[in-house]
This record gives C-alpha cells, structure tokens and sequence, in this order.
C-alpha cells in the first residue's frame, strides 16, 4: 500500500495545471466557479469544450483510437481535481460520458464514424430520453413506442427531466419496440435528430426558476433504423453499458473538497453571531470540520475504487455507495453554506452567479445584494435537492446495496 | 392545563381558510409573488375589510379586535397553509404591537386596521448577523430630534411598506424607531426571496426623525417583541409543514412504481412518518412558546428559542423530505410542495438560526 501519488502523477498535475493557467478566460472561470447548481451554462461549457477538443483532452475516459487521452484513472482523477479548483466549467455530460460509451461498445463502425468525431468538436450537443411520466425509478416500464416502418422507426411519447434538451441538436432515447414477459425485452437505444418533424420540447422550470430540464413531445417520429444503438430490442444492455463505462473514474471528494475551501474562506469574511467571524463560531467550525472528515473518507474511498478498477476488479456496490455518499455530502455543504450566508439566505438573486439555464423568476437584472458567495447559497441548496432523486434516487441505491449485501 | 380552542376561535380559522380558499389559491397566489409589486392590494383590502384580519392586536377603540396570542396563532397558522405573500406578520402582529405598547401612534392603528399601512421590521444588520439588538445602526439626538444612520440587511417586505420599524442604539440604548420609507436618506436595494416575497438591504443617512420616532424603548422591549414574531412565524411554520406532509402522503399514494403505490414501500412510510413526528413536536413547541409571550423574559425567550430550534429542524427536515419522496416532481415549479418548501426555507432562519436559538437557549439556562 502507499497513498502518496507517484512522481509521474505529480508531473502531469502541473501540466495540467499549467494548460488550465494559459486557456482558462476570466469568463469561463466565471462560468465554472459560480454555476448556481451542478449544470453549467451550455453555450459556456461549448466554448470550453473547444479549447479541450484542441488540445485533445475533451473525453479522458474515451480508448486513444477514438480520441480519448490514454490517461490512466489517476490522471482523470488528477485533471478533474485541477479544472474543478480552476474554475473551468464541466463539458457537457450527455455526449462524451454518457451516449459517446454507449456509441463507442455497441455502435456500428458507420455510428461511430459520424457521430463520435462531431460529439468531441461540440458539433453535436446531446440530451437524453430516459424517463417518462409513469416510469422513473422504475426505468424499465417505459412506454414510449417506436413502430416498425420498413427501414425507419416510428416514435411516439412523452420523455421528462432532459437536461438542456431545448440547446440539443441530437438525443439518445429508450424506446419501446416490443412487449415481453419481462420489461427490460423489447427497449432498444435510439439516436434522434432533434431537430426531426414531430418533436417539441417543452420547458420545465426548476424551484430555484431555472429551465434546465424539459419534457420532449414525440408525435409520429421517423427515424432511420441505422440509428439504432446495438440490437432493436436489446437497448437495456446498451444503457447498462453506459452505466458502468465510468466505473473507477467518477469522484465526488474533489469538488466536495473545493466547495469546503470556498465556503471556510467566505466563512472567514463575515461575522459570526457573537460578534468575530463566523469561522471563529464553535458550532459552524464544528460543522465544517465534519464535513472535512466524512469527505476525507469517501476521498480514500474513492482513490480504494480507482486502485480496484486499475486492476480490473469492479465490487458491484461501488457506484451505489459513492453516489449515496457523494450526493448526501453535496447536499449537506450546501447546508452549510446556507449557514454561512445568514440573512441572505432567504434572497433569491440568480444574477449574482452563471445559471445552466434561463431564468423564469422575476430578479434583479444586474447588481446584487450582499457577498456574491451569500447570493450563490440558496440556489445551490434549491437545486442541489435533486442530487438525491437524479441517476437512481438514494433510496434505490440503497435497494440496490441490500441486494448485494444478500439482504 | 387546556389545549383545546374557543369555538370562535374555531371559527375564526374556518372562515379565514374559506377566504384564502377563494382569493388566494395556489395559482393566484403565484401570480402575485411573480408580479412587479410582489403583493396583492384587493387580498390585503379583503383581510382588513371581510375578515377585519388586519386589526387582529389593534385596540376596540382604534377599530381593531384586540385579540390574544392563541388566536393570532391560529390565524398566522392559516396563513402559512396558504403561503401568503403579504406582510402580515410585520403588519398585524408586529407593527400593532409595537404600537400598541407606545405612546400615541393611534394614527398607525387605525391604518393597520383599515388596510391602510404595510410594515417591514429592520432588525438584522450586516455587521451582526442574526443578533437581535442594534449594533451599527445608531440614532442621535440633536435639536430637532434624531438622525438615524446604518444599514439593515434583507428587510422582508421594505419594498412594499409604508412604514419601517428600524432597531437602533438610541443614547447606546437600544430602540425601535418609525421611519417613513420615502424619507430622505433611505435607500433601499430591494431583491424577492426565495419564497415569493420582496426584501431589500435598507441604508439609512442621516435620516431626520421627529422626537416621537422611538416607538419602543429598551433592550428587553425589543426582544420581546422579536420573541412574538418569532413565535407567529412558528405559528405560520405550523401551515406550511402539515401541508407539505399532506401532500406528500397524497402524492406517495398516488405515485405507481414496481407495479404499487411507494407509499406501499416501508422505507417510505417510516419516512413519511418521522415527517408526521416533526410535525407534532413542533406544534407542541410553538404551543408552549406562544403560552410563554407574557411570562418572565427569561421564561419566554427560553420556550421561544426552544421552538424556533425544533421549528427549523423540522422545516428542514419535513421540507427536504417532501421533495425527495415527489421524485423527479419535487424539482419542478409545477407542484405546490416546492413553493412549501422554499417557505419553509426561509422560516428556518429568517428571526436567527437554529444555532443562534440553540446558543441564546443555553445562555439563558446556564443565567437561571
């Protein structure tokens, strides 16, 4: 065992710090270090994904053959660490971590030709189609329907929560081509032009007023069947693929660790109720100091699943704890960082940071009252409340936990 | 010992959560929080004109009801299942009793009652977090009266006032001073919260007060009358959390996955019911809190940090849990339950936080 990071490890760290220090813009910088919830602004995010895309570093997890990195899991660990502390915004998830595996282990060598080189450019800008008004947490029950019509699909229903699905010129969809004994049979993975006849996406207004997820309207879709994604039929094993591509290459304690750093440092600016500076409160120190240390874990925890997936071991409860564990410490910093904001807690100024969406809610157009750090807080704690629901809410990862534990 | 209301009191309830049914439904009341002025001036008329709701701790004489706390609360609990927007908590509650307790302001009183008047109660300043004496606000006497100076931070309701009550070291003794919005020397930068009101960060320079500007005078005056607000900010907590529980039960039982109803789910029901326990602890501490209002200080600022502590933890804990058990649909506008929760947000801390309340409680039972 050795927990230091190797001489190597630590040269590609400044490296990547360098190359973060000559691109990053004071504007993009903005973008990532004052997003108002885990989305960024997808118009920021392209801009610097094609900066990335020049450099070759758009998708580190992605095989070299199709314009990966060939980074080993510590170098991903080690750049997402850096551009998180830089300020640099997040690429867009849905195309490189998302639909480009799914492309990349079950496409056709036609797919993987046309959409894989268009996906790292930002040519293409993906959203996905996954759950519906009866099927979330119960993915598998979906009805959206796609008819067979010769050499296209026919699509009709009703997709919800598709994040930037109104900046998406391609989405990746489950469909239902076929009823079956079990429910899993008959969905297959689908590739849809959004700008197809037949389509609207209608937008869904968050708590905190932002329009980051939409619901998509599909009436009567055609779609060629050679945007099939593997097998019609067999699109469950393709999203389980999609699922585990990442595996060992997911961290949460990175930002977590950043998000502590910003809020000790704003904590140490504004007064505290006895009269010093709240770092100096007993109970808001307390507070940050467990936090410190539950993230301290679930770093080790992380660097312990980077080592297992290193060397081809995959413990099947991994993913589950970690996005269990990584969600709850999100959303309790945002806690804390409500405690840090006081009286501004209650104000609702979304001008004050870089939205990943337009704004529905009356505000202020410009000039904000208060820190900027203050006005930052309630809309990540709004928005950080999906952390727990998205990707499999926590308490289906708790179900999926007890069934590895035999339970 | 008796915890039942007075049947006028049962019927007061019904009849202002029949008014509200009717002029302040969840669409309407949603049009008004996003609306330019961020109130409605026909519902305020309506509270003071149908229901004579404004004058609620106005004296008879003055066209008031002069109604005890227990009703007050039962009104501020109405309220909070409806999530009123308007500053009825700074008007009706504090704003008349403030009054009510000086000497003239006989003017005031009929205006609160009329529906004539709207207050904001500037107490926090950004110096001094949630301590709930003047620090940096200070007024001094000179041959006319007063020149008041300082900044208050996140007044509710100021942009939408006719009258501040603004805390200041008057002489180095705290008071409570009355200042026309439009005076010259105030400034307000005015921003909504994220509960539909209206709030702004209030900058007063040199602002010339007449002599009667003190409305309320002392350090336990004041913290007593913070102590009421508090308390009927509990009182509205109460609305809120049980609508927030109602719903969600609605909606558990409703939503199908797997082939059943969640609410079917154990880990479900245990949550929903650790969500019904917080309720009823915290309608227990309000109870105790606003039976305290007229006991000794340290009685009363005791029950009142108590329940704030119990009331924010169970607004935190109620609110995050209704929007986890909506699923995808507790991180939509579309639903009443996230308008709850964003109230319930703000109650957690808009007179101190938990741990404000937590310290001042331990302070007081070491004092005792």
């Amino acid at each position: 065992m050795d927990i230091a990071w190797s001489a190597d490890e630590l040269a590609f760290c400044e490296e990547v710090r360098q190359f973060l220090a000559d691109t990053l813009t004071d504007e993009l910088r903005a973008s990532g270090s004052r997003m108002t919830s885990v989305y960024a602004d997808p118009g920021k995010a392209l801009a610097w994904q094609r900066i990335l895309h020049a450099k070759g570093w758009v998708a580190p997890a992605w095989p070299v053959e199709h314009g990966g990195t060939g980074w080993t899991l510590a170098q991903r660990y080690i750049w997402q660490r850096e551009r998180i502390a830089a300020g640099a915004p997040p690429v867009s998830p849905m195309g490189v971590q998302m639909c480009g595996p799914a492309i990349i282990g079950h496409g056709s060598d036609e797919q993987k030709a046309y959409f894989l080189p268009r996906m790292l450019s930002g040519e293409h800008f993906w959203c996905q189609g996954y759950s519906e008004p009866g099927s979330g947490s119960d993915l598998a029950s979906l009805q959206c329907r796609a008819e067979d019509a010769g050499d296209h699909l026919v699509v009709t229903g009703q997709k919800l929560w598709s994040t930037h699905a109104h900046a998406a010129n391609w989405g990746f969809f489950l469909v239902r081509t076929a009823t079956g004994d079990r429910p899993q049979k008959g969905i297959t993975f689908l590739l849809i032009d959004m700008t197809s006849l037949g389509i609207t996406v209608v937008p869904t207004v968050s708590p905190a007023g932002e329009n980051i997820q939409n619901e998509i309207f599909l009436d009567g879709v055609r779609v060629p069947k050679a945007n099939v994604v593997g097998r019609i039929g067999d699109g469950w094993t393709v999203a389980k693929y999609l699922l585990e591509f990442e595996r060992g290459g997911v961290a949460y304690a990175p930002g977590l660790q950043i998000d502590l750093d910003e809020i000790e440092r704003f904590a140490g600016e504004v007064p505290g109720d006895d009269g010093g500076r709240l770092i100096d409160d007993a109970a808001f120190s307390d507070a940050v100091a467990q936090a410190r240390i539950d993230v301290m874990a679930l770093e080790i925890f992380e660097f312990r699943a980077m080592g297992d997936a290193g060397a081809g071991r995959f413990p099947h409860a991994v993913p589950s704890l970690m996005k269990i564990r990584g969600t709850e410490l999100q959303q309790r910093i945002t806690e804390l960082h409500m405690l840090a904001a006081g009286r501004y807690a209650a104000a609702y100024q979304p001008q004050a940071g870089v939205s990943g969406g337009p704004v529905r809610f009356p505000h202020a157009a410009d000039g904000f009252a208060g820190p900027r750090e203050a006005a930052l807080a309630p809309m990540r704690y709004v928005s950080e409340r999906a952390a727990s629901i998205y990707a499999g809410t926590n308490e289906i990862q708790r179900n999926i936990i007890a069934k590895i534990l035999g339970l | 010992m008796d915890f039942t209301f007075t049947d006028d009191q049962r019927q007061l309830r019904d009849a202002v959560q029949g008014y509200l049914q009717r002029n302040n439904g969840f669409s309407a009341r949603t049009k008004v929080a996003r609306s330019e002025s961020g109130w409605s001036e026909s519902l305020w008329r309506g509270l003071a004109e149908e229901l004579g709701l404004l004058g609620l701790f106005v004296p008879g004489d003055l066209g008031g009801a002069s109604a005890d706390s227990v009703t007050a609360m039962v009104v501020m609990e109405e309220l909070g299942a409806s999530l009123l927007v308007e500053p009825f908590l700074e008007t009706a509650i504090v704003g008349a009793a403030a009054l009510a307790a000086s000497e003239g302001g006989e003017a005031e009183l009929r205006a609160i009652a009329q529906g004539d008047a709207r207050f904001a109660l500037a107490w926090a300043e950004p110096e001094a977090r949630f301590d709930r004496l003047p620090r940096a606000t200070v007024a001094r006497r000179d041959a006319d009266g007063w020149r008041l100076d300082g900044t208050k931070s996140v007044v509710t309701a100021a942009p939408v006032a006719t009258h501040l009550l603004v805390t200041a070291l008057a002489d180095a003794e705290p008071a409570l001073f009355l200042v026309e919005p439009g005076a010259a020397g105030v400034a307000l930068q005015g921003f909504p919260t994220i509960d539909g009101r209206r709030a702004a960060d209030v900058t007063f320079t040199q602002v010339r007060l007449p002599i009667s500007a003190p409305v309320v005078r002392g350090a336990e005056a004041i913290e007593r009358l913070l102590d009421l607000a508090t308390a009927m900010l509990g009182a509205e907590a109460l609305g809120v959390l049980r609508r927030m529980l109602d719903d969600t039960i609605a909606f558990t039982r409703d939503r199908r996955q797997f082939g059943q109803p969640i609410a079917s789910f154990q880990v479900i029901q245990h949550r929903l019911v650790d969500m019904y326990m917080r309720l009823e602890l915290a309608t227990s501490a309000v109870y105790r809190a606003v039976l305290s209002l007229d006991a000794a200080p340290a009685e009363r600022m005791r029950a009142v940090s108590a329940m704030q502590v119990t009331v924010a933890e169970a607004c935190r804990f109620v609110g995050q849990n209704a929007i986890q058990l909506h699923g995808g649909m507790g991180m939509t506008d579309e639903v009443a339950v996230t308008h709850y929760f964003r109230r319930a947000t703000v109650i957690e801390s808009e007179f101190g936080s938990a741990d404000y309340h937590r310290r001042r409680f331990a302070a007081l039972s070491r004092a005792v």
